[in-house]
């Protein structure tokens, strides 16, 4: 590709004074060179090379010795490793957010990753780009909008784009000079809201500011009340000066009530007015944290504990005594509207938190990890059943994926949830040994539509992206990965994919300093073409990871299909009876009309009368109700 | 700029936006980056706290370095391995950072007197760092009292910490390069995080509970 060294701009403002005089010229040439780079890679290394999947793997173990141990360094051209995944393209920033002398240049690190219809929003610690992939394999810039403010995380609802801003150096008007005073009008942190009714053009409307900044923020909607959203802002920087925020100010709660600590924002936002956009409560979701059981811990730690409670004359703690203990903030919330809860990671605690009651959410649950360091995030399982969170030891900058690193830090881990109750179950962690020149550690990810399984995308910056199956809660089980070698073969420089998430069929990978990639799964011995297909039939008209939506399949072929093959892999049904059912699907979709629902129903009757006497009778279940679904369709 | 403006136009769909409200011009990032290399501008605050720190987060891989041969609980002794494993990549973070700006880069070993108490660059404690008295103290104890020593002097320590992030954010222009605001941020989310910790873990009739 042609490397991208300049700027293009069409502000008449913009001014060649403060910038070599080369600019001009070069610009002429790559005009149209930088604006779209990206490249469509049919056949990346090691990749199933048939969109088909003729030739994928159908091998039941993982390649080894694992291929991710070793690659080549580079920035575009570092060595790559992938299993059960297509790289459909991999698209450079734009020349914006790009500089070719500066690898992995903080200031233009791309971050997190939101959707709506075509437009992917890729947030950078110097603003955002959005792109078009209606066409994966040819990404499209429609916007790279400039904005500092460190990461800039991004959230989108219909034409309004929410954009966290958290550093000191972000400014309400957009510039890139930051702001040297201490106290200034001029700072922005808080949820920066845009106008995005034409994504090439897109409007600020208000900066709403907040004591803390906003780290990330997450949209929660309320199904009583469509007229307005809310965002729940977290924020892990320092809290401002009452001279440049009024009303912000630190501290321990018993010394001052209203201290910005121990509390998230919400804000909420009429739809119609976003202009109005203001923070409507400050839940202190912390108070009276007790400090909650924590596991992994030795026998012998367990009666240490408790001989020092006995030995001070009480029960075990509930609140340490002390300063004010527990979290001051949340990193990240998940929410989950259709089932009204959200998972807060925060400090050193996952939490739960009822939703229902959106401006004003209340805990309900908390879990400590003695192998846990800083909770980062949580992904709940479509049906609510598990959540898993994730803990970024080392904040992202930091190599925690070398062979000395344990497994169970800077890992997932996963919890079932049970009558509002978490109980741990297992760590997951990407398995390669990475460098000490590679940022690693758990990051952002979402769920996989496979009907049936609970199957996850997660990026581990320059860990790559790990596709793992965490149905057995107690087993997860990694089932495709891509991975690039460090951007630097001799120190660390800031790489990676910062996120990565399923959206309408893709992966979409969003790379710190590589750009915008996106994947396929290819069918594997872990993951049939028709679950692939099935997952395919969930559709979404805009998705933000930290707002989780309950995915619903329609009715399909697929979907039987491939409950069927999630019985043939675990042998959850006699494979005569496996075979039959397929020639039984075979047919009846061949059929139209009274016959086709005659010999659906007929099947489903059998199915379900054999459920009982199956190796895996709530599986046989699921497909009786998919064949029955697929009766009932006209 | 009328060339750049029809160039942009022509040479694809695409444009670079910035706020309307902007009355002045600017660079993009990417021109900003070629314009300083790649090093944001930063201050002799920037500079001094990661000096400081350096020697600070030593002392406390130093006291981390005690734990396996005092007879530490189980706990105390993973806490310890975490915060050795976190403090070493910090520093090599932070010396990275003055290696690249052609500043001082304190060697985090050759600081240490001979009660392996870390000295900074200019003799002054950092805020939090444990007297060469403390130091010994946690040096001579064993058992259960170096439980409760360990861990109360690793909170004050950590409350230094936080302390010298706060000074550094007071400091004007200071933690403008967004190198230093997310590095000093993740030393406070860390350090809050395991102070916290560490409280659950001291002992109820300890000095740092106050029923």
């Amino acid at each position: 590709m042609t490397s991208e060294s300049s700027p293009q701009r069409t502000d008449a403002r913009w001014s060649a004074t403060r910038a070599p005089s080369s600019l001009a010229l070069s610009l002429a040439l790559l005009a149209t060179a930088a604006c779209a780079s990206s490249s469509a890679t049919g056949s990346s290394p090691g990749a199933a090379p048939s969109p088909a999947g003729a030739s994928a793997s159908m091998s039941a173990s993982a390649p080894s010795p694992d291929p991710r141990v070793g690659l080549r360094a580079g920035w575009y051209d570092a060595g790559e490793a992938i299993w059960n995944l297509r790289l459909v393209s991999a698209t450079r920033p734009s020349a914006a957010f790009s500089n070719p002398s500066t690898p992995g240049d903080s200031r233009l690190t791309n971050t997190d990753l939101a959707f709506s219809g075509n437009y992917v929003f890729q947030g950078n610690y110097s603003g955002y780009q959005v792109w078009d992939i209606a066409n994966p394999s040819k990404p499209t810039l429609r916007t790279a909008f400039v904005c500092p403010g460190s990461q800039s995380d991004v959230t989108v609802y219909k034409n309004l784009l929410f954009v966290s801003a958290e550093a000191t150096n972000g400014r309400t008007d957009c510039g890139l000079e930051g702001v040297t005073d201490t106290v200034s009008h001029d700072r922005a942190r808080g949820i920066r809201i845009f106008d995005i009714t034409d994504v090439a053009k897109p409007k600020p409307i208000i900066t709403v500011q907040t004591c803390r900044g906003s780290h990330t923020n997450t949209l929660v909607t309320d199904p009583k009340d469509p007229a307005n959203v809310y965002i729940y802002v977290s924020g892990s920087a320092g809290v401002r000066s009452p001279s440049e925020l009024p009303g912000c100010s630190d501290g321990q709660p018993d010394e001052n009530p209203n201290t910005a600590l121990f509390r998230i924002e919400v804000i909420k936002v009429p739809v119609a007015h976003p202009e109005q956009a203001r923070i409507v409560s400050s839940p202190r979701i912390f108070d009276d944290l007790s400090a909650p059981a924590r596991h992994a811990e030795t026998a012998a730690d367990v009666q240490a504990a408790a001989a020092r409670a006995a030995a001070s004359g009480r029960a075990p703690r509930r609140a340490p005594a002390g300063p004010r203990s527990g979290p001051t903030q949340c990193h990240d919330i998940t929410s989950y509207p259709a089932i009204g809860l959200a998972g807060g990671a925060c400090a050193g605690y996952g939490l739960l938190l009822d939703i229902r009651d959106v401006a004003n959410p209340v805990r309900i649950g908390a879990v400590a990890d003695s192998n846990f360091s800083f909770w980062h995030s949580a992904t709940f399982s479509n049906d609510g059943s598990k959540v898993l969170f994730s803990d970024e030891w080392g904040g992202g900058t930091q190599p925690r994926c070398r062979v000395t690193d344990k497994p169970e830090w800077g890992a997932n881990a996963i919890f079932t949830l049970v009558d509002n109750k978490m109980e741990f179950q297992s760590y997951y962690k990407m398995p390669a040994a990475q460098t000490a020149e590679e940022n690693c550690v758990a990051h952002n990810g979402s769920l996989i539509p496979i009907p049936g399984r609970d199957v996850m995308v997660q990026a581990w910056y320059q860990g790559g992206i790990s596709v793992f199956d965490w149905t057995d809660p107690k087993h997860p089980v990694e089932i495709a990965y891509f991975d690039r070698g460090p951007m630097d073969a001799s120190q660390p420089v800031s790489g990676g994919s910062w996120s990565a998430y399923w959206y309408n069929g893709v992966i979409v990978s969003s790379e710190i300093a590589r750009g915008l990639d996106i994947f396929e799964l290819t069918p594997s011995a872990f993951l049939s073409r028709n679950e692939l297909d099935a997952a395919k039939t969930v559709h979404f008209d805009h998705f933000n990871p930290q707002e989780q939506p309950r995915m619903v399949w329609p009715a399909s072929f697929s979907m039987a299909r491939a409950f069927v093959d999630q019985l043939e892999r675990s042998k959850g049904l006699a494979s005569a009876r496996i075979a039959a059912v397929r020639q039984a699907l075979t047919g009846a979709e061949r059929a139209s009309g009274t016959a086709r629902q005659g010999a659906l129903t007929q099947l489903a009757a059998q199915l379900e009368g054999e459920a009982s006497g199956a190796g895996d009778a709530a599986k046989v279940r699921m497909l009786a109700g998919a064949v029955k679904e697929l009766a009932a369709q006209r | 700029m009328a060339l750049l403006a029809v160039l942009g136009i022509a040479g694809c769909a695409s444009t670079i936006q910035q706020s309307e409200a902007r009355g002045e011009p600017a660079l993009t990032p990417a021109a900003l980056a070629r314009a300083d290399s790649g090093r944001p501008p930063y201050t002799p605050a920037d500079v001094a706290f990661m000096q400081g720190m350096i020697a600070h987060h030593a002392q406390a891989v130093v006291m981390a370095g005690l734990v396996p041969t005092r007879g530490a609980r189980g706990d105390v002794r993973v806490l310890a391995e975490r915060i050795d494993v976190a403090q070493r990549d910090e520093i090599a973070f932070m010396q990275r950072w003055l290696r690249e700006r052609g500043q001082t880069v304190p060697d985090p070993d050759a600081h240490h007197d001979m009660a392996g108490h870390a000295m900074p660059m200019h003799g002054a404690i950092m805020p939090g760092m444990l007297s060469p008295e403390q130091l010994a103290q946690l040096q001579a104890a064993a058992g259960a009292e170096f439980d409760r020593l360990f861990l109360t002097f690793m909170i004050q320590h950590h409350e230094g910490a936080l302390t010298m992030v706060e000074e550094l954010f007071a400091s004007p222009g200071a933690g403008q390069d967004v190198n230093v605001f997310r590095f000093a941020s993740d030393v406070t989310a860390d350090q809050v995080t395991e102070i916290e910790r560490m409280r659950t873990m001291l002992p109820a009739s300890s000095s740092a509970d106050r029923p």
